[in-house]
């Protein structure tokens, strides 16, 4: 009498069970198609992906996760993995991968589209678009003209409490280690002190840190460039209804480091249709719409993005890095420790 | 025993994988990563957020069932099933929610993460504790009585110490929870263990430091396992008379009725209100973004079937440690049921990447296929159905056993027709609460999903990845209202029977 219950249970769970998984099993018949691990976010490269499907014909099937939780899986995988391509949201998961000599070199032509600056030295990966850290503020809290014009002005006691950062931020980490790259380890560090002695306050993502600063919880707050106008878009009234509004540090200053987003190909699987997929994100459409879509950079000359109050890249003046030169993370974190901002 | 035996290597296989990837960089590294001031900081931190959080979900927990099962609280059915509702809000949701209308919550020493890791996880403490009160007997209670105890002093040194191994199972989730959560610690900004853990990935793109850190969890969990079996007591729970126990004769209120129901009210308007009324103000301020059922059903399908599945096979493997644990003292049974809670305290990720390793190894070809996901599942929430088991299980008296073998019945007969019936109640309930967390699971989800598979947690996830909380609230308010079935399944389903 009382084993019904329990057999019932277990009944209807089974039947719910199998319908369900036999109706969600429709991502199976990935057999001649391309298998992308990316941590770019699915709403907004997925369309991307079906628009390269008709122009091409190959079909490609995602996994969508963090990039440093892909990185992880595709360096646990090894030369058993599903994956053929790593479109990463961050030029770091890819230097990791690089350095694992888990990604093969790209044809000279492709990198070639890319300026320098934004691939990899070793042509294991090519930047596809190009992000700046700027500084928000609260327009109706701070006087923007009493802005500083570089990240030293940060340091000052004014500022006091008053400055939000992303600790966990991969851009945050790679700013710091741009800041290593150009001041040195030891300018590095007293930057870094400086900064903590003025208590900022610690968020775990820009979006929250945007989202305080926009309701005047927060003065300061130090992002990326395209949360603003991705929040201006989903505005109505756009970019100037919006309280939070950015402020750009003088040219060359470690504050305006432009990062990139990336791709690279696994070892093993480079062939006809990786280097398609390749071509097509550096293409002209694609390079469109990583601008008009996600607000960030082209990494491809002539592509001239329709995005209300986006200077050009060209004219961000960012400090004079070499991103391949970033791939030094593990020292940018040892450091972070040693200060006690992490 | 020798199911028992499987079921707890498969729990300890995510041990060899730590273990080698530990001491990748010889001994010595992997040492030094523990032998930092700031690994050690952030243990005593999640380890005191562990401890607040627990103490607090012990006190609802009882307070809450005590009111529901043994007094005339007005409205009292349906208490039994709203205070458990909480159990299927994901800590990520409960987190976002509370943000939007509190957002000095974020980074208040902890306050933000102590407030919502209790909502979510006081029922933990509440269903068993509920289901221990309504099966105990309450004779003992009011032979206490009529010797001259008050009924505080009555429920202090006679109800209580009966609770004692349902608050110990109870509780022991609840520190375990906590200190393998990451939504809620990351988005209040409380700087907890599982934070360097996570970071240690994201930004070191290093997986030694993570499995270092990870060990060192296991051997907490260890710790945390060995001082509930202490807790738990020798003493035996079940009884023996004619017929079952007597129910308890409710307690009248008199004139605390109006406190005990604003207590019970308010514990579930927070854990519960906040949530939901956040869902309706993201849903409202988004009107624009119209919704698609076009994701939203295939999404909700998915979810309940990987729950169903996990569910299932969790509870099946669960079954012969949890009885083995209750039915035989000895060394060995309780061994094999320690080692079913290893998984639980690690987050997901860190298991999801154990699965990879070891799936690729084992059995290649169902690598990202759906069996390896539900063997992730298993991992990770094994323990809340071998508890509910072995609770239940140890409830029924063993000389009704010991009778149906002497009458001739063989063993595997005796489990069949004695053991597993009487324990149906409680094997039903494990089933449900791994239905529930299941549910809300996201980062092995998000490894280990075959390509192309969609939860309601990882749509959720992928919303939110853009901050549109308008579009992310339906499949929230979805997730939250299937738990919600199963919740109120379990609620009345343990003993509410009158």
């Amino acid at each position: 009498m009382r084993a019904r219950p329990l057999s019932r249970v277990l009944t209807t769970a089974l039947v719910t069970a199998l319908l369900a998984t036999t109706a969600a099993g429709c991502g199976d018949d990935e057999d001649e198609g391309l298998v992308v691990y990316t941590g770019r976010n699915e709403n907004l490269i997925e369309p991307l992906f079906e628009r390269f499907t008709e122009e091409t014909g190959i079909e490609v099937t995602a996994r969508y996760a963090t990039s440093s939780a892909l990185a992880a899986q595709l360096l646990e995988e090894g030369s058993s993995t599903p994956a053929d391509v790593f479109l990463s949201q961050d030029a770091g998961a890819l230097g990791a991968l690089q350095d694992a000599g888990a990604l093969v070199p790209l044809a000279p032509e492709e990198l070639d589209r890319v300026p320098a600056q934004y691939r990899s030295s070793e042509g294991a990966w090519v930047g596809v678009t190009g992000r700046a850290r700027v500084l928000v503020y609260d327009s109706a809290g701070v006087d923007a003209a009493t802005l500083p014009t570089g990240i030293d002005g940060l340091l000052a006691p004014e500022y006091r409490g008053r400055i939000g950062y992303a600790p966990s931020n991969a851009s945050w980490q790679a700013f710091v280690t741009a800041l290593r790259v150009t001041r040195g380890e030891d300018g590095a560090r007293s930057w870094l002190e400086g900064f903590k002695a003025n208590a900022p306050q610690a968020f775990d993502n820009n979006v929250l840190i945007l989202d305080a600063v926009d309701r005047g919880e927060l003065d300061l707050g130090l992002i990326n460039h395209y949360y603003v106008y991705e929040k201006a878009a989903a505005t109505e009234g756009g970019l100037d209804a919006l309280n939070a509004e950015i402020h750009r540090f003088a040219p060359g200053d470690a504050g305006n480091l432009v990062n990139v987003t990336g791709v690279g190909v696994l070892q093993g699987k480079a062939d006809e249709r990786t280097a398609r997929l390749v071509d097509f994100l550096l293409g002209e459409e694609a390079q469109t719409y990583f601008a008009e879509v996600n607000k960030e950079y082209p990494l491809i000359a002539g592509v001239q993005p329709d995005v209300p109050g986006l200077p050009a890249l060209a004219d961000l003046q960012g400090p004079d890095v070499d991103l391949s030169q970033l791939d030094t993370l593990e020292q940018t974190l040892a450091l972070l420790e040693e200060v006690g901002l992490t | 025993m020798l199911p028992a035996v499987a079921t707890a290597l498969l729990a300890l296989a995510p041990l060899v994988y730590l273990v080698v990837r530990a001491l990748e960089d010889g001994v010595g590294t992997a040492a030094g990563l523990l032998w930092r001031e700031r690994t050690a900081w952030l243990l005593v931190r999640s380890l005191l957020l562990a401890t607040a959080v627990t103490a607090a979900c012990l006190v609802l927990g009882v307070a809450l069932a005590w009111l529901t099962t043994r007094t005339r609280l007005p409205g009292r059915r349906a208490w039994v099933v709203v205070a458990a509702l909480p159990l299927a809000v994901p800590t990520y949701v409960a987190a976002f929610a509370w943000l939007s209308f509190l957002p000095g919550l974020a980074g208040s020493r902890g306050v933000g993460a102590f407030v919502v890791l209790t909502t979510c996880c006081y029922p933990y403490v509440l269903l068993p504790v509920a289901a221990a009160l309504r099966r105990a007997d309450p004779a003992g209670e009011e032979v206490a009585r009529s010797l001259g105890l008050t009924a505080w002093q009555a429920f202090r040194r006679v109800t209580l110490p009966q609770l004692r191994p349902a608050l110990a199972a109870g509780g022991l989730l609840v520190a375990l929870y906590v200190l393998s959560d990451f939504g809620a610690v990351s988005i209040m900004r409380f700087d907890a263990f599982t934070r360097v853990i996570y970071n240690s990935y994201s930004s070191a793109f290093d997986r030694t430091p993570a499995a270092v850190l990870g060990l060192l969890l296991v051997a907490v969990t260890l710790v945390l396992v060995w001082l509930e079996g202490r807790s738990r007591g020798r003493a035996g729970y079940s009884r023996v008379g004619q017929g079952g126990p007597r129910t308890a004769a409710l307690v009248p209120l008199g004139r605390t009725a109006v406190p005990a129901l604003a207590l019970v009210g308010g514990v579930t308007a927070v854990s519960l209100g906040v949530p939901a009324a956040a869902l309706v103000y993201w849903t409202a301020r988004g009107a624009s973004t119209s919704l698609d059922a076009g994701e939203l059903l295939p999404a909700a399908l998915t979810s309940l079937g990987v729950a169903a599945l996990g569910a299932l096979v969790t509870t099946l493997l669960a079954v012969p440690v949890g009885v083995l644990a209750a039915r035989r003292g000895g060394r060995l049974p309780r061994l094999l049921e320690r080692a079913s809670y290893l998984g639980h305290a690690l987050p997901g990720i860190v298991v999801a990447l154990a699965v990879v390793f070891l799936s690729l190894r084992v059995v290649p070809a169902l690598y990202q296929e759906l069996p390896v996901l539900v063997l992730a599942y298993v991992v990770l929430f094994l323990p809340l159905a071998v508890g509910a088991v072995h609770a239940s299980a140890a409830q029924s008296p063993p000389a009704l056993e010991e009778v149906a073998r002497s009458a001739g019945s063989s063993p595997a007969a005796v489990l069949r027709r004695v053991t597993l019936p009487l324990a149906a109640p409680g094997i039903g309930a494990g089933a449900v609460l791994v239905f529930l967390t299941v549910m809300k699971e996201l980062p092995a989800t998000l490894v280990l999903r075959p390509l192309g598979y969609d939860t309601l947690a990882t749509r959720l996830w992928t919303e939110t990845g853009v901050a549109d909380y308008a579009a992310a609230a339906p499949y929230a308010a979805l997730l939250v209202l299937l738990s919600a079935v199963p919740a109120w399944v379990l609620t009345t389903r343990t003993g509410e029977r009158s």
